[in-house]
C-alpha cells in the first residue's frame, strides 16, 4: 500500500524502473558531492529519498557534504525501507523482538557509523573514523529522517555509550569493548536517569556503589534505559558511599549484562518512538571488580559527576541531530502532499493560509539546522585545537571553552521546540490524513516528542542556559 | 628471502562521470546540450567495472599474484569525485587527465586514443593485463570506446560480458557475452578489454572507513598534451530537443465507439 505523497512519488519513480531489468544498473557507491544549481531537492537511492534539504545554508566543507551524501544515501537504501517494521517489531507487546532493529544495526556497522568520533586504529579497531561531531550529527540525523527510533538506538549507542567509552575508558576496557561496539557484535547503552532522578540526576540518585576489598557492590534501579533491553555493556553512574558529611562523589561503571546479579526490566510502551527499546536496569548485589570503573580506578573513581557533565554536552550536540531529521521528514511529507491535494480547483499550498505554513516550517527548519550545525563547528574547532596541544578530556589543563555547555543545551532546546512544531503544522497540512496513521505525520509528533524529554527535558535545558548566562555576571 | 612475485595483474579501469541516473533531464535553452548543473556520479556501467576488476582481485586464492587496479577517467577538475567513487570500492591507484571545465565532451575515438597512450606508458614498468570498462556511459550512449580501444591496440576483446572466468596460467579468460538470443562464450588471451553488461555484477557500496581511505589514495594528474592526445570533437552536434510530450489519452465505453475513432483517425481494415 501507498503510505505517503512522499513515497507516492518515489515508489512510482522506482516502479519505472525497477521492472527493467536494468534495475541495479541504476544505482551509485554513494553520492558523489555537487552544487544543486538547477534542482532544488536531492535524490537518494533512486528516489528512496526526496528531500526539500536546503544544501547551500549549511556551511559544510566538500569532504563532510561528500560524507552527508554517503549517510543520507545509506539512510534511503538501508534504514527507509526497514523503517516501518522497526515500528511495528518494536511496538508488539508480546515479542518485543526489535530483530530488524539489530539487523539494521550491523549493517550500520559494516558502513563504519559506530565510530564516527573514535580515533582511527584506536587500539582495537580499524572501523573508528576519528572524525569530528559535526559529521556524527550529520549521520544522526540522516537516519533519524528515515527512522527516528532507529536513530534514538543509534545515538544512545555510538555517542552515549562508544563515545563516552572512547574517550574515558582505560587501554583495556577499549580493547575489550570497543571492536564489538564497532563491529556491531555488541549493542551499547548508557544509564543515568532514575524514577526518582530525572532532572536531579545527580542530588536525587539513588544507586549506590560500595567500596568493598577488591571492588564495589552496585545497588539500585535505573528507569528509561535506551537500548536497556538489548545493550551488551551499559555505562552507569553511581553515587558513591561517602563519610556523612563529606562531599557527595560519583563513579562510572561498565557493566557488561552478563554480571551476575543484574537484570532488566520488561520494554517500555511509549508514545513514540517505539521502535527504540527502552527499559528499566535493576542492580542488586552487583559485584564488579575495581577493572570495571570507567578509566583508570585510580584517577577517575568518584569522578563521575565530570564525566557525566563532560557526556551531557556532546550527548545534547549529537542527538540534535533527531530533531533535524524528524523536521526535514516532516516539511517533505508537509510540502509534497500540499502539492498534490487539490481543493476549490487549485492545490492547497497555494492557499494563502498554507503559504504562511510552509513560510513559517521552511524558516523554522532552516535556523535550527544552521544553529546546529553552528554549534557543532565551534564544538569541533576547540577539540581540534586541543588535540593540537595534545590534550584530552583526560588530562590536566584541558578545559571546556565557556559558551560550550549553553550552546550545546540550546541546540537541542531549539530543534526540539521547533521539531515539534514543524510535526504538528505537518500533521495539519495533511488534513484528516494527518490523523491517519497510514501517514507518517503523527509518527513525526510522536517521534518529536521524545526529545523533549529524553536526554533532559526542555526545562531542565531552558534551567541551564539561563544559569550559563547569569554565570557571566558572577 | 621471500620470492617476489614474478609480476602484478594490471587491470586498467576506465571510468566516467556522468548526470545521475536519477536526475530527470533537461535541454538547455539553446538547444546545444542538456542542463549539466545537476547531480553527477559514475556511469553505472563503469561502476560494474570497478566492482569486477575488485571482485577478480578477491577471488584469487590467496599467495596468487597480487592485482593493481588503476582506475581512470577523463574529465573536468569535478571529475576527481568519481574517482575518488573508484578507489573507496577498491582501486588501489588513479590517473586522472584533466581537461578545462568548458571543453566539449570528449567522444570515444579521443578517449581510446588517450587509454592507448596511457597502457603504451605503462609498458616500460609493469602492462596492463585486461581493461575493463562499461559497455556504454548513460549519457550519450554511444558504446563504442571500448571496441575502439581493441581496435587500437590490436587486442582481442569480449564486450557486453556478463561473466568473466580467468584463468592466470594461461593467460586468457572465459568471457560469457550477453547477445541476442542467448549467450557466447569466448576466449581472450591476455591482453585483452573487456566491457561490462549489466547483470555481470551487483556493485558494491563504499563504506564510510572506504571513503576514507580512498582520500588518501593516489591520484597521478596528466594533460592530454602529456599524453600526445587531442580531443578535439570529430562530431558536430547540431541541435539537441526534447522528445514530444506525451499527449494523453481518453477511455471509450464501447468496441463500436473504438471503431468508430479508429476510423476517423484514419485507421481502416485492410
Amino acid at each position: 500500500m501507498l503510505r505517503t505523497t512522499q513515497s507516492r512519488i518515489s515508489l512510482s519513480s522506482l516502479h519505472f524502473r525497477h521492472s527493467t531489468p536494468r534495475a541495479h544498473c541504476y544505482r551509485r557507491a554513494y553520492a558523489t558531492s555537487y552544487t544543486s544549481l538547477s534542482s532544488r531537492y536531492e535524490t537518494y537511492y533512486g528516489g528512496s529519498i526526496k528531500t526539500f534539504y536546503n544544501s547551500t545554508l549549511t556551511g559544510l566543507s566538500p569532504a563532510e557534504n561528500e560524507f552527508r551524501e554517503a549517510v543520507w544515501e545509506f539512510s534511503a537504501r538501508v534504514v527507509k525501507p526497514k523503517s516501518e517494521v522497526i515500528e511495528r517489531e518494536g511496538g508488539d507487546s508480546e515479542t518485543h523482538e526489535y530483530k530488524t532493529l539489530i539487523e539494521v544495526h550491523k549493517e550500520m556497522a559494516e558502513m563504519g557509523l559506530h565510530g564516527v568520533t573514535v580515533p582511527t586504529e584506536d587500539l582495537t579497531s580499524s572501523l573508528g573514523l576519528g572524525l569530528s561531531y559535526t559529521h556524527h550529527l550529520l549521520g544522526m540525523e540522516a537516519i533519524s529522517y528515515s527512522s527516528a527510533s532507529l536513530a534514538l538506538s543509534y545515538g544512545a549507542h555510538s555517542n552515549l555509550c562508544v563515545n563516552q567509552l572512547s574517550r574515558w575508558g582505560s587501554d583495556d576496557q577499549r580493547a575489550q569493548w570497543i571492536p564489538g561496539l564497532l563491529d556491531g557484535t555488541y549493542i551499547g547503552a548508557l544509564a543515568m536517569s532514575e524514577t526518582g532522578a530525572g532532572s536531579d540526576v545527580l542530588g536525587s540518585m539513588m544507586t549506590v556503589a560500595k567500596k568493598v576489598d577488591d571492588g564495589y557492590v552496585l545497588n539500585g534501579n535505573k528507569f528509561w534505559i535506551t537500548n536497556g533491553p538489548k545493550a551488551d555493556v551499559f555505562v552507569v553512574y553511581a553515587r558513591d558511599v561517602v563519610e556523612p558529611g563529606a562531599k557527595q562523589t560519583y563513579t562510572t561503571f561498565l557493566v557488561p549484562r552478563t554480571t551476575p546479579g543484574f537484570s532488566t526490566g520488561k520494554p517500555l510502551d511509549k508514545f513514540g518512538m517505539r521502535g527504540s527499546p527502552t527499559c528499566e536496569l535493576i542492580f542488586e548485589d552487583v559485584f564488579l571488580p575495581s577493572t570495571s570503573v570507567l578509566g583508570d580506578p585510580a584517577s577517575l573513581q568518584g569522578k563521575g559527576a565530570k564525566i557525566l557533565m563532560s557526556g551531557l554536552d556532546l550527548e545534547r550536540l549529537v542527538l540534535s541531530g533527531g530533531p533535524l531529521g524528524i523536521m526535514q521528514a516532516a516539511y517533505d511529507t508537509a510540502v509534497d502532499y500540499v502539492h498534490q491535494r487539490e481543493q476549490f480547483g487549485v492545490r492547497v499550498g497555494t492557499i494563502g493560509s498554507m503559504q504562511a505554513k510552509l513560510a513559517e516550517m521552511y524558516t523554522k527548519v532552516n535556523t535550527a539546522r544552521t544553529f546546529v550545525y553552528a554549534v557543532a563547528r565551534a564544538v569541533d574547532y576547540h577539540n581540534a585545537e586541543a588535540q593540537k596541544q595534545g590534550l584530552g578530556p583526560k588530562d590536566k589543563g584541558y578545559t571546556y571553552p565557556p559558551f560550550q555547555r549553553r550552546d550545546c543545551a540550546a541546540a537541542i532546546m531549539y530543534a526540539t521546540d521547533k521539531a515539534i512544531e514543524v510535526a504538528m503544522e505537518c500533521m495539519q497540512c495533511l488534513g484528516g490524513n494527518g490523523y491517519i496513521n497510514d501517514y507518517p505525520a503523527a509518527r513525526y509528533l510522536a517521534d518529536a516528542r521524545l526529545y523533549a524529554v529524553g536526554a533532559g527535558t526542555q526545562e531542565v535545558r531552558r534551567w541551564l542556559i539561563g544559569r550559563e548566562v547569569n554565570s557571566d555576571f558572577e | 628471502m621471500r620470492p617476489s612475485p614474478a609480476r602484478l595483474l594490471n587491470i586498467l579501469v576506465p571510468v566516467k562521470r556522468a548526470v545521475d541516473y536519477a536526475v530527470k533531464i533537461r535541454v538547455n535553452p539553446q538547444q546545444t546540450g542538456v542542463d549539466l548543473n545537476v547531480k553527477h556520479s559514475m556511469n553505472p556501467f563503469d561502476e560494474i567495472a570497478v566492482e569486477e576488476a575488485v571482485r577478480i582481485r578477491e577471488r584469487l586464492p590467496k599467495g596468487s599474484e597480487p592485482v593493481n587496479i588503476t582506475a581512470l577517467t577523463i574529465g573536468p577538475p569535478k571529475s576527481i569525485e568519481t574517482l575518488r567513487t573508484a578507489l573507496a570500492m577498491g582501486a588501489d591507484t588513479a590517473i586522472h587527465v584533466e581537461i578545462p571545465e568548458s571543453a566539449p565532451a570528449p567522444e570515444p575515438l579521443g578517449v581510446a586514443k588517450a587509454i592507448r597512450a596511457i597502457i603504451e606508458k605503462h609498458k616500460d614498468k609493469e602492462g596492463v593485463d585486461m581493461v575493463i570498462l562499461g559497455k556504454q556511459s548513460i549519457d550519450d550512449d554511444l558504446g563504442q570506446t571500448g571496441q575502439m580501444i581493441a581496435g587500437l591496440l590490436g587486442w582481442g576483446q569480449a564486450t557486453y560480458a556478463s561473466k568473466i572466468d580467468l584463468n592466470l596460467e594461461q593467460k586468457n579468460a572465459v568471457v560469457t557475452r550477453e547477445i541476442d538470443g542467448g549467450l557466447e562464450q569466448v576466449r581472450v588471451k591476455f591482453p585483452m578489454i573487456i566491457t561490462t553488461d549489466l547483470r555481470l555484477n551487483e556493485p558494491r557500496y563504499a563504506s564510510l572507513p572506504n571513503i576514507m581511505k580512498a582520500k588518501k589514495k593516489p591520484v597521478t594528474k596528466l594533460t592530454p598534451a602529456d599524453l600526445g592526445v587531442s580531443f578535439e570533437p570529430q562530431m558536430e552536434i547540431l541541435k539537441v530537443t526534447e522528445p514530444p510530450k506525451r499527449v494523453g489519452g481518453a477511455k471509450v465505453e464501447s468496441v463500436d465507439e473504438l471503431v468508430e475513432k479508429l476510423k476517423a483517425a484514419g485507421f481502416n481494415a485492410v
